[in-house]
């Protein structure tokens, strides 16, 4: 056997094999680098990677400033060696910049990676090196406004809720207020009460993106949004006569106080926020349209945020009883939303229906103020269609012309908005609610507002949008 | 001052294994005898080097005087190895002995890192196996009646696995191994070896229809031996190995077609009927949304390969045994934690190194039994390759198979060194017909 003839197709056959398995081994490789160049980043900044963690024993944590270089966070290095993390406005950033001592929260975990990443230049590092020196690590700037955060935060007062505002055109989050909130720097002292105390009180519980409330009137948008796709030319020409009470077989609808509205265009109705109106257009919807609505703004869907948020619940199907469509339809019922998902529906109308995706973090610089990361706006998808945005747009600014919003009606910017007063258990004040933007022709900021058992919305939310509106407009 | 050692060795471990890598190619470029054995002393240089290095920082991180023992016997040891191999068999491939050694090297350091007991056994089983299988090119260059017994190849090996489907242990789910006296053994990786022999006895005698027929008829069986044990990386590997003999023994593309047609369709058919499939798959493609039970692995391997970055940790820098099983299936990613992704890659490109030359080697034998032998060993030593990187990176899914000479199993150490001693067998067998050849033109 040893003598035999080779086939000369035998090897060519085995070239073939070989190629394929190096074409594939080629395809690993590259996948192999493409991976720790370009993905790993991402990945590895990851509250399960205990990794990160063995970083800071040579790296000092970076800081976190404002949009305007202003120090949330910071780490101070005493005499001994032992490190403090201080944040030098307390409570006022506690939620959205969070805590690095009991666990990660914010973005404190959002940067983990970042700020404990080096980027001092390598004749410092190799001098830190060599003289056991920790390097310092990166800075990360975030997109949050000081002093929109310390108006938010002075409006809510002492009740509890949140708001958040952001920028409709990029989805930069300006502010994100929760109260009540803690302390972070005296966080592990006060640790035993902040989880022990009462769920109303809840005080580590970011409300803005984590706090799922009722929507009441502010789900109008979503009703009024189904109904203008199921009559897209025809639907102004509804009208309605309000009693202050909608009966439907053997259920009454109220509005709010029992007002009576009279006769009601849908423009006005809405403007109004007229309960009845809008439950007995409920009842003309195609259930299965609007479940699938409400899918498409990312109700029961994961949000795009990169921070820690719940999500959002819709279960109205197809065979709900008039009940749960008397109630789905002014945001009663089941329906569940957070500020944060409220905001967003409110910017992508305020963006022509384009959704940006939100996002904290502006760049990372190292710690001489080199810019090692930028991130730039991103857009989610859309959510409706321009038409839909602009028509609902022309909607909310009648509210605040003529309807719920008069607080936010001024000569010197032109909001749209919607209110709400969300009823959660009988014989409470009712939340209270209230979702814009501004200005109304070029959108700068959308501002979402929720004030928990305090009244209605056009009373009390509004207002805290107002001061909030003031003060970005008056710069 | 510790830390500037070792961030200064990092670079030079890293350096070395670059400069080992690219004689392990450049040794091509030069034709005579002198030049290549050149290339491979100097080989020997840096992987002595790199050696010692990696344990200087293994014994200053440690300050355990047994890492100096221990690292003094495996510098007998490869000195011995790569010494004897040129004096025993005049005619051995150095490179082959070379890369042997170096990947032998690389898991010798991750190991002692992990752990110093596996790694002292893992030592013990190298040396067994080293002495185990001398034997063997010596074996082949006399005994040529090995094409004439494929159905004692088919039967034992068939035999073997349904022994470990049959009693094996189980282990995360699947079985592998059986113990005997005390000793656990994993078949599969013998059947490995047998199972190309069968195959490349049978398309020996003939490769006509009823040949193939039969022949693919056992290669089934073995295949479904295996995955009714879940050993599913054992069975690809069969699988693959299976088709690629097929097509180079006949030459026929329907063949070729039609076993990577089967294999999509066996794919998909093991996805539907089998939840372990399932579970590996989707760990796969989103190992992120259970990231505490089915991700953990996976996951635990890209924080480990991402947070090392280019350039790695350094040794003991980084947390690499938060990786189930890390020693085994996920050594590859604790090379890349704490030597970095250079070294890794050049760990790979030794191991793509080591399939090239056994292509070669199959390319210039003119016997289709050896010939088809040595296709069959490479094509199997390469996807094992691929299967076990790739999981560890998330190339494709896991499917836990381990790496040769690097990962830490007593059996896969064993069976690699044969399949390493057969290819030595049949180069040593090449060169001393080629010499024989010259002389008598040369009379």
């Amino acid at each position: 056997m040893k003598r035999e003839q080779p086939d000369v197709r035998t090897n060519r056959s085995m070239m073939l094999v070989t190629y394929l398995l190096v074409a594939v081994f080629v395809g690993m490789v590259g996948y192999f680098g493409y991976f720790l160049q370009a993905e790993s980043g991402h990945v590895i900044n990851n509250s399960y990677n205990a990794r990160l963690d063995r970083f800071a024993d040579r790296i000092v944590r970076g800081q976190i400033l404002g949009s305007d270089g202003r120090m949330l966070a910071g780490t101070q290095t005493g005499e001994d060696g032992a490190e403090v993390r201080v944040y030098p406005y307390g409570s006022l950033f506690a939620h959205v910049v969070g805590y690095s001592d009991r666990g990660k929260t914010g973005l404190e975990a959002l940067a983990n990676f970042y700020l404990l990443s080096s980027h001092v230049n390598l004749v410092e590092k190799t001098i830190n090196e060599l003289s056991g020196v920790k390097n310092i690590g990166d800075n990360v700037i975030t997109t949050l406004d000081v002093d929109l955060q310390q108006v938010a935060w002075d409006a809510l007062g002492e009740r509890n809720g949140a708001v958040v505002v952001m920028e409709p055109d990029t989805g930069k989050i300006l502010a994100m207020v929760s109260r009540p909130s803690f302390d972070p720097n005296t966080l592990a002292a006060d640790w035993d009460s902040l989880v022990s105390g009462d769920s109303t009180q809840a005080r580590l519980l970011n409300r803005a993106a984590q706090g799922v409330y009722p929507p009441g009137s502010t789900f109008k948008l979503v009703t009024m949004l189904a109904y203008i796709r199921e009559h897209p030319d025809t639907w102004p020409d509804m009208e309605f006569d309000c009693s202050g009470q909608f009966r439907h077989e053997d259920y009454t609808i109220s509005c709010y106080h029992g007002n009576a509205h009279g006769h009601q265009t849908i423009r006005q109705a809405f403007a109004n926020s007229c309960n009845g109106a809008f439950a007995s257009l409920g009842l003309r919807l195609n259930l299965a349209r609007m479940k699938e609505l409400t899918d498409q703004l990312l109700f029961n869907a994961e949000l795009p945020l990169a921070f820690a948020y719940s999500k959002s619940s819709y279960s109205m199907g197809a065979d709900a009883g008039s009940w749960e469509i008397l109630q789905t339809s002014i945001g009663q019922g089941s329906t569940q939303m957070t500020p944060m998902h409220n905001a967003m529906i409110t910017a992508a109308i305020a963006n022509g229906g384009v959704l940006m995706k939100p996002y904290l973090v502006d760049r990372v610089e190292s710690a001489a103020g080199e810019v090692w990361e930028k991130f730039l706006p991103e857009s989610s998808g859309s959510l409706m269609s321009a038409r839909e945005a602009q028509e609902l747009s022309g909607l909310m600014r009648q509210v605040v012309t003529e309807g719920t919003g008069s607080a936010v009606r001024t000569d010197a910017y032109e909001v749209a908005g919607k209110t709400g007063s969300a009823e959660f258990e009988t014989g409470k004040e009712t939340h209270a609610w209230f979702t814009g933007f501004a200005p109304v022709d070029h959108p700068e900021i959308v501002v979402t507002v929720v004030v928990e058992e305090s009244g209605s919305g056009g009373q009390v939310a509004a207002p805290v949008a107002r001061s909030i509106f003031d003060t970005y407009f008056s710069r | 001052m510790i830390n500037v050692v070792i961030e200064i060795s990092k670079y030079l471990i890293i350096l070395l294994m670059l400069v080992y890598t690219y004689w392990n190619f450049s040794y091509f470029r030069f034709g005579e005898e002198e030049r290549r054995r050149r290339v491979c002393r100097r080989q020997n240089a840096a992987m002595f080097l790199l050696h010692f290095i990696a344990y200087l920082i293994l014994y200053l991180k440690t300050e355990d005087e047994r890492i100096v023992l221990f690292y003094l016997a495996q510098v007998v040891f490869f000195a011995a190895y790569v010494g004897l191999s040129g004096i025993f068999y005049r005619n051995v491939s150095r490179l082959l002995v070379n890369n042997m050694c170096i990947l032998l090297c690389v898991g010798f350091i991750i190991l002692t890192r992990l752990s110093f007991v596996r790694a002292v056994r893992q030592f013990l089983i190298v040396a067994v196996s080293a002495l185990v299988t001398w034997i063997i090119p010596f074996v082949m260059d006399r005994v040529w009646q090995l094409c004439r017994l494929p159905w004692l190849y088919g039967i034992v090996g068939l035999g073997l696995l349904a022994v470990v489907y049959g009693v094996g242990n189980n282990s995360f789910g699947a079985q592998l191994s059986v113990t005997v006296a005390g000793v656990a053994f994993q078949p599969s990786e013998f059947v490995k070896i047998s199972f190309v022999f069968f195959v490349a006895a049978m398309y020996y005698r003939s490769t006509d229809f009823r040949t193939v027929m039969a022949t693919t008829a056992v290669a089934a069986a073995h295949v479904l031996v295996l995955v009714c044990s879940r050993d599913l990386g054992s069975a690809l590997l069969f699988f693959v190995t299976y088709v690629a003999m097929l097509f180079v023994a006949t030459s026929n593309y329907l063949y070729l077609l039609a076993g990577m047609a089967g294999g999509c369709g066996a794919g998909m058919l093991a996805y539907a009927l089998f939840s372990h499939v399932r579970v590996r798959v989707e760990a796969w493609i989103n190992p992120w949304a259970d990231i505490d039970n089915r991700g953990y692995q996976i996951t635990q391997s890209l924080f480990a390969i991402g947070t090392g970055g280019w350039f790695g940790m350094g040794l003991y820098q980084g947390m690499p045994y938060r990786i189930p099983v890390v020693e085994k299936d996920f050594a590859f990613a604790a090379i890349s934690e704490e030597l970095g992704g250079v070294f890794a890659l050049c760990v790979l490109l030794v191991c793509l190194g080591c399939f090239l030359q056994f292509v070669m080697l199959a390319g210039r034998m003119q016997a289709v039994f050896y010939k088809l032998v040595a296709f069959g060993l490479a094509v199997e030593y390469m996807v094992q390759v691929i299967l076990t990187v790739g999981g560890v990176i998330k190339f494709i899914p896991s499917t836990g198979v381990t790496l040769p000479l690097v990962s830490y199993g007593g059996s896969s150490i064993l069976s690699t060194f044969i399949l390493f001693g057969v290819m030595q067998g049949l180069y040593i067998l090449k060169e001393n017909e080629e010499e024989y050849e010259e002389r008598a033109a040369g009379c």
